[in-house]
């Protein structure tokens, strides 16, 4: 296979030239990744550590009668046992960060350490904190729990039945409209999302098409394990290093679980080898730091890759119902949903962010949605990479091209035809703003593979299929100080975990602005105590919202360095011009890099710093298509060949954007083709490893196309969407459609596995 | 906190002598592929571990005068693909050695100890049955020999007693006309465990089959040999319909089982189309060809 080094194609809607914006620098944290200098949670190595292990529940729903810990406690080398009753009691507070705020403290805080009842296979029971990694692993032998068994719920289905056993006894439903249930049960929430009239716009069709979806459990798999290091000091200052996408986000969580002022908790960043989500959320950190508090010595706990997918946050398996009306010549005229995801041991699925997503590439006039978040035993869920998009998007998507088969319509002029725009209905939204469907739909049809015939091979079942995706994007709070140097360099500190190269494309929004070059701004991820409040790295807000606080910063250092100039040039600040990094008054000019030498004399040193919470994050639309080729005798697909297209607002830094394209690429594709959770009857997880979760290996996937599409965000200044996660929503529609078009089958389960794929083939025969 | 002890005898009667002192707390140790991950993993609890890479037999690769090959217990899979004799005349084995873990892991794993080893879906297994290959083993009890067929017992189980280890396999030279293929079906393309692995051998006088074997894995509780397969072939042309025949034979002869790696209605199918694609592939290259389809 030979590797494509051509620059991807990239398809401008605006006019706009950029100094830095869209060029390709080297990586300010490039030389660190390869050569191996970049520090991780598993660098940190604090003079006197101990060593933390969690023991897990290896039953999936079970009643916790007694623990004793006794025996371990009595091992040498062993400092202390906790339990959730060292935890304290949370009472009715709500969570306030995370990408899901409000939901109880009390779930959080029994996820971490089970709380009477065992939720899921691998629930967190107990930890210790041992002289070393062994003798931990041997105490949490000798710590005795006695469980009453009782009949574990995995499936939605099962959850949802009126004589379902019910996990959490005092969980009401809240409902749609505001009420709460009277009788507990596994259902959560509720939700009702409505718009025009469903009834009079499915009367009006004359083809409704109407499909249920079954999903399973998958996990993000970065490959990186949760790692946290505590060290809780005799005055009561708590300092953590760990793998976090947010470290706000943690420190709040860590305030929130420990009933500890957050000015006393100062949590660092470090290097994060994947999160796509799942390092949203606390896991090790309040054990790590309970612990340092018990032993007065620092407290180093890591997952290892089996306790990662049996206990960490995976994206939910679950049901979705969708229906769709359409006229004869190929116009929506109704669409209903049904959105059900497991929540896993605690409430809290993004199923509401799946409804708001299912129909996004149309216009809809006449829409229902409905959604249920449900408790199930299984580890509590949570986001991946547009999470609950690729669930609603797969179902929506597949209906569309049932509804184009059947109609003999083409599939790309179905979707230009009933494209969302500007201006249309958007749910639980203000109407879309300026958004870049139709841009995609027409970069794909135009594109080199849209356009090559699929190549037939005897006795090879082959097929293409299309798909849109949709994801909305988030604007969170994020920060940015910088600190102009003498020499002119600037110190760039930013809040924002860097998992996709955010460092460069938060640092060349900056140097844009400011009208330097990239080399001259130095990016770095501060920790808590360093920068302001900056939410997670999730949502793909990062290039957008963090670059607008660089931006904003980057207008904030102008001033200054104006006023600066000013006082020295004997002009008023505000007649002071600035142009390609220039300034300029009455005849006198300077660069950035004379005037940060000028001010130095004067003992000016400007700081340019901005928090930002903004709104309009725009949203992003992608079109995938996918070649398969199906081994009828084996139920194996192979994805021959693919294009992904995207809306990226304006490419900061292109290449990153192609990596996010690919990379969500092919987590989509292991998504649609193998990636699952596999239980057993008492929901025992059966392949907590690598080699049984089977993620795509470099062999599973051919060389991704990728074409950048650029309608920029009117809500940002140079135009940003986010571009991290509306790539893995279209894979595995896109994979299914081609599928049907190979075999004439129509899959409705998440992963369309060799076994599922061919008994379905065996059915058809 | 467990200690363990390594230990690396240079004569099989030392490791005999060590394996007999430690009984099952004592294993031996090849490339460690399967040992290493299974001890650290807690699923296997070893106090002894006896390299067999310093004992000379367990490394020999060798041909005997009778035309046999002796291969070693310990010998690398990478030696394997890497020996021009060998694979051109026990290719179904190479086959096999080729697609174990990855290059890194093939550079350690060997075939003694993915037999020993004695998983269902041990890739290096049907090859070895369906070239007839034999155990030699030794004991405290001095030396046997056991046909590779019948070595495992059960899943990570096999005829080995306390005290006795694998000192090489001899793999009768294989007739002319004749020609071997293993392959396995995985969901990915690499880095995976057989859900279904088959092999084949057969020997032809022109169109005509005149001795065959096939072979199973991951689909009973030790590696199958299919010998009704391979006995009703002998005699038929070797064409679609024949290969068929055995083909279905297999598929009756797999007792799979549901698991994470598989079904058993997709274990059954496989059974029949990997056989299938076996035969094809043994008799292209019983004609001097190679196999066209898949690995
Ligand atoms: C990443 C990875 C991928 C893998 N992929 C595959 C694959 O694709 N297919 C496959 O079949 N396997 C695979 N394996 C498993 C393993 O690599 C093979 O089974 C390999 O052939 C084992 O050989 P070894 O020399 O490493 O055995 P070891 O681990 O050294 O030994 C295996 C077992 O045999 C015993 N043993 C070894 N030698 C003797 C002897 N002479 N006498 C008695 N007992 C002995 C050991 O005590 C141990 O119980 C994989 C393993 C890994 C880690």
């Amino acid at each position: 296979m030979a590797i494509d080094t051509r620059v991807a194609p990239k398809i401008k809607h605006h006019d706009e030239e950029y100094k830095v914006i869209g060029t390709r620098p080297i990586r300010h944290d490039g030389l660190e990744k390869v050569t191996g200098e970049a520090r991780y949670g598993s660098d940190i190595n604090l003079p006197g550590q101990l060593h933390g292990k969690v023991l897990r529940s290896p039953h999936a729903h079970a009643r916790i009668l007694s623990i004793d810990a006794s025996r371990a406690q009595a091992l040498d080398g062993v400092s202390a046992v906790i339990t959730s009753a060292d935890l304290p009691d949370p009472g009715d507070k709500l969570t306030t960060g995370g990408e899901a705020p409000g939901l109880p403290v009390k779930f959080k805080s029994a996820n971490m350490l089970a709380r009477g009842k065992v939720h899921y296979h691998g629930h967190a029971v107990a930890a210790v904190a041992a002289t070393n990694q062994h003798i931990a692993a041997e105490a949490l032998k000798l710590i005795d729990v006695e469980y009453e068994v009782l009949e574990p719920v995995l499936e939605v289905w099962d959850a949802m039945k009126p004589d379902a056993p019910v996990i959490i006894e005092d969980l009401y439903t809240a409902k749609a409209d505001g009420t709460t249930a009277e009788e507990p049960s596994n259902v959560a929430a509720e939700m009702l999302y409505e718009v025009g009239d469903v009834d009079a716009g499915f009367a009006e069709a004359d083809l409704v098409v109407d499909r249920e979806f079954t999903f399973g459990v998958v996990h993000q798999g970065y490959i990186e394990t949760h790692n946290a290091t505590a060290n809780w000091l005799k005055d009561g200052h708590l300092h953590v290093w760990c793998s976090s996408q947010g470290a706000f986000t943690i420190r709040q969580e860590l305030a929130d679980l420990l009933n500890h002022p957050i000015t006393k908790i100062h949590v660092v960043p470090m290097e994060i080898g994947g999160g796509f989500g799942g390092k949203t959320t606390a896991y090790l950190e309040p054990l790590a730091a309970l612990l340092s508090q018990q032993t007065g010595h620092p407290v180093k706990m890591a997952m290892d890759r089996a306790d990662v997918l049996k206990a960490t946050g995976p994206t939910p398996g679950g049901y979705v119902r969708v229906k769709m009306g359409v006229t004869n010549d190929g116009t929506i005229t109704a669409g209903y949903a049904n959105l059900a995801f497991d929540a896993g041991g605690y409430p809290g699925s993004v199923v509401g962010a799946g409804c708001r997503c299912v129909f996004a590439p149309y216009n809809m006039t006449n829409a229902k949605v409905e959604g249920f978040d449900v408790v199930v035993n299984k580890p509590k869920t949570h986001a991946y990479r547009a999470p609950g998009a690729t669930h609603a998007e797969f179902a929506s998507e597949t209906v569309v091209d049932e509804i184009c088969r059947t109609l003999d319509i083409d599939p790309v002029e179905f979707r230009l035809k009933n494209s969302a725009k500007e201006g249309d209905w958007q749910l639980a939204m203000p109407p879309y703003p300026r958004i870049g469907h139709i841009e995609c739909m027409e970069a794909a049809r135009d594109s080199a593979q849209w356009q090559t015939p699929l190549e037939t091979a005897p006795g090879k079942k082959r097929g293409r299929g299309i798909a849109s995706g949709f994801w909305f994007n988030i604007g969170f709070t994020s920060s940015v100080i910088a600190k102009l140097n003498s020499d002119g360099s600037v110190t760039l500190l930013e809040g924002s975990t860097d998992i996709g190269g955010t460092r460069t494309s938060v640092a060349m929004q900056f140097a844009e602005t400011l009208g330097i070059a990239i080399e001259d701004v130095d990016p770095i991820v501060a920790d808590t105590d360093s920068v302001g409040q900056t939410d997670v790295t999730g949502g793909s807000r990062v290039t957008f919202a963090t670059g607008l606080a660089a931006h904003n910063a980057a207008n904030d250092m102008k001033d200054q360095i104006a006023e600066g100039l000013a006082d020295l040039w004997d002009v008023a600040a505000d007649s002071i011009t600035h142009a390609d990094g220039t300034f300029s008054a009455n005849g006198n000019s300077a660069t950035v890099r004379e005037a940060a030498g000028l001010l130095e004399e004067e003992g000016v040193f400007p700081i340019g710093k901005n928090t930002v919470t903004p709104t309009r994050e725009g949203g992003a639309f992608a079109v995938h298509i996918a070649d398969v080729e199906v081994d009828e005798e084996t139920g194996k697909v192979e994805v021959l060949r693919y294009t992904a297209v995207q809306d990226a607002g304006v490419a900061i830094y292109p290449p990153y954007v192609e990596g996010q394209m690919q990379g969500g690429v092919v987590q989509g594709v292991g998504w649609a083709l193998n990636e699952e959770y596999v239980y057993d009857d008492d929901g025992h997880l059966l392949n907590a490893s690598l080699l049984d979760y089977r993620m795509p290996t470099a062999l599973d996937v051919p060389n991704i196309e990728t074409i950048i599409v650029e309608v920029p965000n009117p809500g940002h200044p140079y135009g940003v969407r986010g571009v991290g996660e509306v790539p893995i929503v279209p894979p595995p529609a896109a994979v299914a459609n081609a599928i049907h078009d190979a075999t004439g089958l129509r899959m409705s389960h998440l992963p369309m596995s060799p076994p599922r794929v061919q008994a379905a083939l065996a059915a058809q025969a | 906190m467990r200690a363990i002890q390594y230990a690396a005898p240079s004569t099989v009667e030392d490791a005999v002598a060590i394996l007999a002192e430690h009984g099952s707390d004592a294993r031996m140790l090849a490339g460690g592929t399967d040992l290493i991950v299974q001890v650290r993993e807690d699923a296997r609890d070893t106090g002894v571990f006896v390299d067999a890479k310093k004992i000379p037999e367990l490394m020999e690769l060798s041909v005997n005068a009778d035309g046999s090959t002796t291969l070693g217990a310990a010998v690398p899979c990478h030696q394997l693909y890497n020996d021009a004799h060998f694979t051109a005349t026990y290719p179904a084995v190479t086959d096999a050695a080729r697609i174990i873990g990855s290059t890194g892991i093939q550079g350690r794993a060997s075939v003694g100890g993915n037999l020993c080893n004695s998983g269902p879906a041990g890739d290096t297994i049907p090859p070895l049955i369906v070239h007839s290959a034999v155990c030699n083993i030794a004991g405290p009890d001095g030396e046997r020999t056991v046909a590779v067929e019948d070595f495992c017992t059960a899943p990570g189980r096999n005829v080995l007693a306390d005290g006795e280890l694998l000192v090489s396999l001899t793999l009768p030279k294989p007739p002319a006309g004749s020609g071997s293929h293993y392959l396995r079906f995985i969901p990915r393309n690499e880095m995976d465990i057989a859900v279904v692995g088959a092999g084949a051998w057969l020997q032809l006088d022109g169109e005509t089959i005149t001795a065959a074997r096939t072979g199973l894995g991951a689909v009973a509780p030790t590696p199958l040999f299919v010998q009704a397969a391979g006995d009703a072939l002998v005699g038929m042309t070797a064409d679609e319909d024949a290969f068929a025949v055995a083909a279905d034979i297999a598929r009756d002869a797999a007792s799979p089982i549901d698991d994470m790696r598989g079904t058993i209605a997709h274990r059954k199918q496989l059974s029949y189309v990997l056989t299938q694609r076996a035969l094809r592939g043994a008799k292209a290259r019983a004609q001097g060809g190679s196999p066209t389809n898949g690995h």
